[in-house]
């Protein structure tokens, strides 16, 4: 008995052991990226533009044998690394704020490389026709408030539409997420009840619903759970051909999520600031579906190696080429208006 | 040598265990200081009006670990008095084996089998069934989606069942034959032999299996995190969503940003290894209250 505790304690102790040394090995390649030299780039960030960054990182090297490794750590976590210098260049959906630049010890370039979409998405047996709901109303479902489907406030939006008399089970994010920074401050823009309840970030306080991890998890609790109503990127609702709703835009429109009405809300901003750190949610512009994001790529326009540093801008310049922006609307992304693709490509030029 | 490398081994592990404890505490600091006693009895988890307290999730992580325990312990215990006492000696190893390979499989397969087969099974069958027959208790009341409390607790005790069978078996192999023979020669029959004789015998040692298996449910993450729900609130149903301690570090980590928000979830982390050693140690005061003698 005592020999075995003994031995059970042993065996326990090793695989401690043996968990933390394996723990250390992935840590050391990306110790020093500057050394890598011009032939490998790291980067990190958003998971959002994941899917599209693995296809342009393939696709560029079969044509130039420069091997871009992207990690999808989180938007804050590339933020985190590439401010820390872990990485050559980040990527994230929310733009970088004062705090953070602050922090990032050095000038940093906010690129804009492609555009999403955010989409409601619901699972109402027998419903064919897509749902019209305004923000206000996506607020009240997302509060707790409208607990019914067939509810005056959202009948009002879809004449004609039989709604079933059935409870609203609401779906959010459990992780930090830039697709719940895009949905909240959509929300806080439109809907004065937000704002003060929930509030904008990548995580908030819901005060209802269940949470399920990453847009795969809310994609399949939503079209598991009759009566659920949740958010994920344009590509997981299509890739899984889930219903999803047509969102009120400030032309008073009611428009469903397609690649092209993301690059009108970003035709439609009035006006661009010189960093490039802006938001197309609730765009004024005319067919502009109005829960749309930019992925902004993060860069410094001085490094101290220069060859990682030609190597950052020669693979950006690719990206924002006709031929790189080509892949994006396949993807279920959206192209950048021709406007901002120019004073993208400015920036990128500023890179030394 | 023997001796001086496994003193060296042990002190290692001592040596990581209090550098863990202190970098916790160093990192969680300014949020210590920042909500004071209020971080760790305030329900509020707001990451953007930068309000932290973490009840629910220490409730989450205490009630799913004990509800998992309560059902893991009858099935464990159980399949090892079957495995030593009572199976057919052809297919002990086999079982055993099989038993062992559960606590093999990663814990994201449990999430995956967690969300496609056992959370419909629970709000198609388990629950309607106990909001029909239990519904009067307030531990049952729905309405339930599948992830669940309840959800998160079964899926935590198929994971620690292996480690209660395990131990247990090993354990109850070391029954002498000679106190065994002698009880059935008193004219014990084998049940009577199993209660009387063999259980109080290896009470500790399956006490000490089951800490271990406890001590596994309160760290448990992936497979917590898919089925639990995360949703930071106290409900007395078990039917309803609830969060674990492990479950809010994985999911916010990566996109805590301000200063206060990281500190905060390392807070958690210095919680969550307190509350294992707390239960650790209670469990062990409790084993040792039951004055059971090592036996030698």
């Amino acid at each position: 008995m005592q020999s075995s505790q003994n031995r059970i304690s042993a065996v326990v102790g090793i695989l401690l052991l043996a968990s933390l040394v394996a723990a250390q090995v992935p840590v050391n390649p990306n110790a020093s990226p500057a050394k890598a030299g011009a032939n490998r780039l790291t980067g990190g960030g958003s998971t959002f533009v994941y899917p599209l960054m693995s296809k342009w990182a393939s696709v560029y090297h079969q044509k130039t044998k420069v091997q871009v490794n992207y990690q999808s750590i989180g938007s804050g976590g590339g933020i985190k690394q590439f401010s820390a210098g872990t990485l050559d260049f980040g990527a994230t959906d929310g733009p970088m704020t004062e705090d953070e630049l602050k922090l990032a010890n050095s000038p940093v370039l906010h690129i804009p490389v492609t555009m999403g979409a955010v989409v409601v998405t619901y699972n109402i047996p027998g419903l064919e026709k897509p749902l019209n709901l305004s923000g206000p109303t996506i607020s009240k479902l997302f509060l707790g408030e409208v607990k019914k489907w067939n509810d005056a406030v959202v009948a009002a939006e879809n004449p004609g539409v039989t709604l079933p008399d059935k409870g609203v089970v609401i779906v959010h994010r459990s992780d930090g997420s830039g697709t719940t920074y895009i949905f909240s401050e959509y929300l806080s823009k439109t809907s004065p009840d937000w704002q003060p309840k929930v509030g904008v970030g990548k995580s908030l306080n819901w005060p209802a619903g269940i949470g399920a991890k990453g847009n795969e998890g809310v994609a399949a609790q939503v079209m598991r759970t009759p009566g659920a109503i949740g958010y994920v990127e344009l590509l997981y609702a299509q890739q899984s051909k889930m219903h999803v709703a047509s969102v009120k835009n400030q032309a008073g429109e009611f428009v469903a999520p397609v690649p092209d009405a993301v690059t009108s809300a970003a035709e439609g901003l009035k006006e661009i600031p010189d960093d490039l750190r802006m938001s197309i949610t609730d765009s004024p512009g005319k067919g502009a579906y109005p829960v749309s994001g930019i992925v902004w790529v993060l860069a410094r326009p001085e490094m101290k190696d220069r060859a990682t540093a030609s190597a950052v801008k020669a693979f950006l310049t690719w990206v924002l080429s006709d031929e790189g922006q080509a892949y994006a609307v396949p993807m279920n992304y959206s192209k950048l208006p021709a406007s901002l693709l120019d004073k993208a490509r400015a920036k990128v030029a500023l890179i030394k | 040598m023997t001796h001086a490398a496994t003193l060296a081994a042990g002190m290692l592990i001592l040596l990581f265990l209090v550098l863990i404890a202190s970098q916790l505490l160093r990192l969680s600091l300014p949020a210590l200081r920042t909500f004071g006693g209020r971080f760790f009895v305030s329900s509020v988890w707001d990451p953007v009006g930068e309000q932290y307290g973490i009840l629910p999730f220490l409730y989450g992580t205490i009630v799913s670990s004990v509800i998992a325990l309560l059902i893991a312990i009858p099935f464990g215990v159980g399949t090892a008095i079957f495995l030593t006492e009572v199976a057919p000696r052809r297919i002990r190893g086999p079982i055993a084996f099989m038993v062992d390979m559960l606590a093999a499989i990663p814990s994201v397969v449990y999430g995956l089998w967690g969300i496609f087969v056992l959370a419909p099974l629970v709000s198609q069958h388990a629950a309607p069934w106990l909001e029909k027959y239990l519904g009067f208790l307030p531990l049952f009341r729905g309405p339930s989606y599948g992830v669940s409390m309840l959800t998160a607790s079964l899926i935590l005790s198929v994971m620690i069942v292996p480690y209660i069978t395990a131990i247990s078996r090993e354990i109850l192999l070391t029954v002498p034959d000679d106190i065994k023979a002698a009880s059935f020669a008193l004219g014990a029959t084998h049940w009577e032999t199993i209660w009387k004789i063999v259980l109080p015998y290896t009470r500790a040692g399956i006490g000490a299996g089951i800490v271990l298996a406890l001590g596994r449910a309160l760290g448990e993450t992936m497979a917590v995190t898919m089925l639990i729900g995360n949703q930071p609130q106290i409900n007395v149903s078990v039917l309803q969503p609830g969060y674990s301690m492990a479950a809010v570090i994985a999911n916010e980590f990566t996109e805590a940003t301000t200063p206060v928000y990281l500190s905060a979830i390392v807070a958690v982390g210095l919680a969550l290894f307190a509350v294992t050693l707390l239960v650790n140690l209670a469990a062990r005061l409790l084993l040792w209250r039951m004055r059971v003698r090592p036996i030698r």
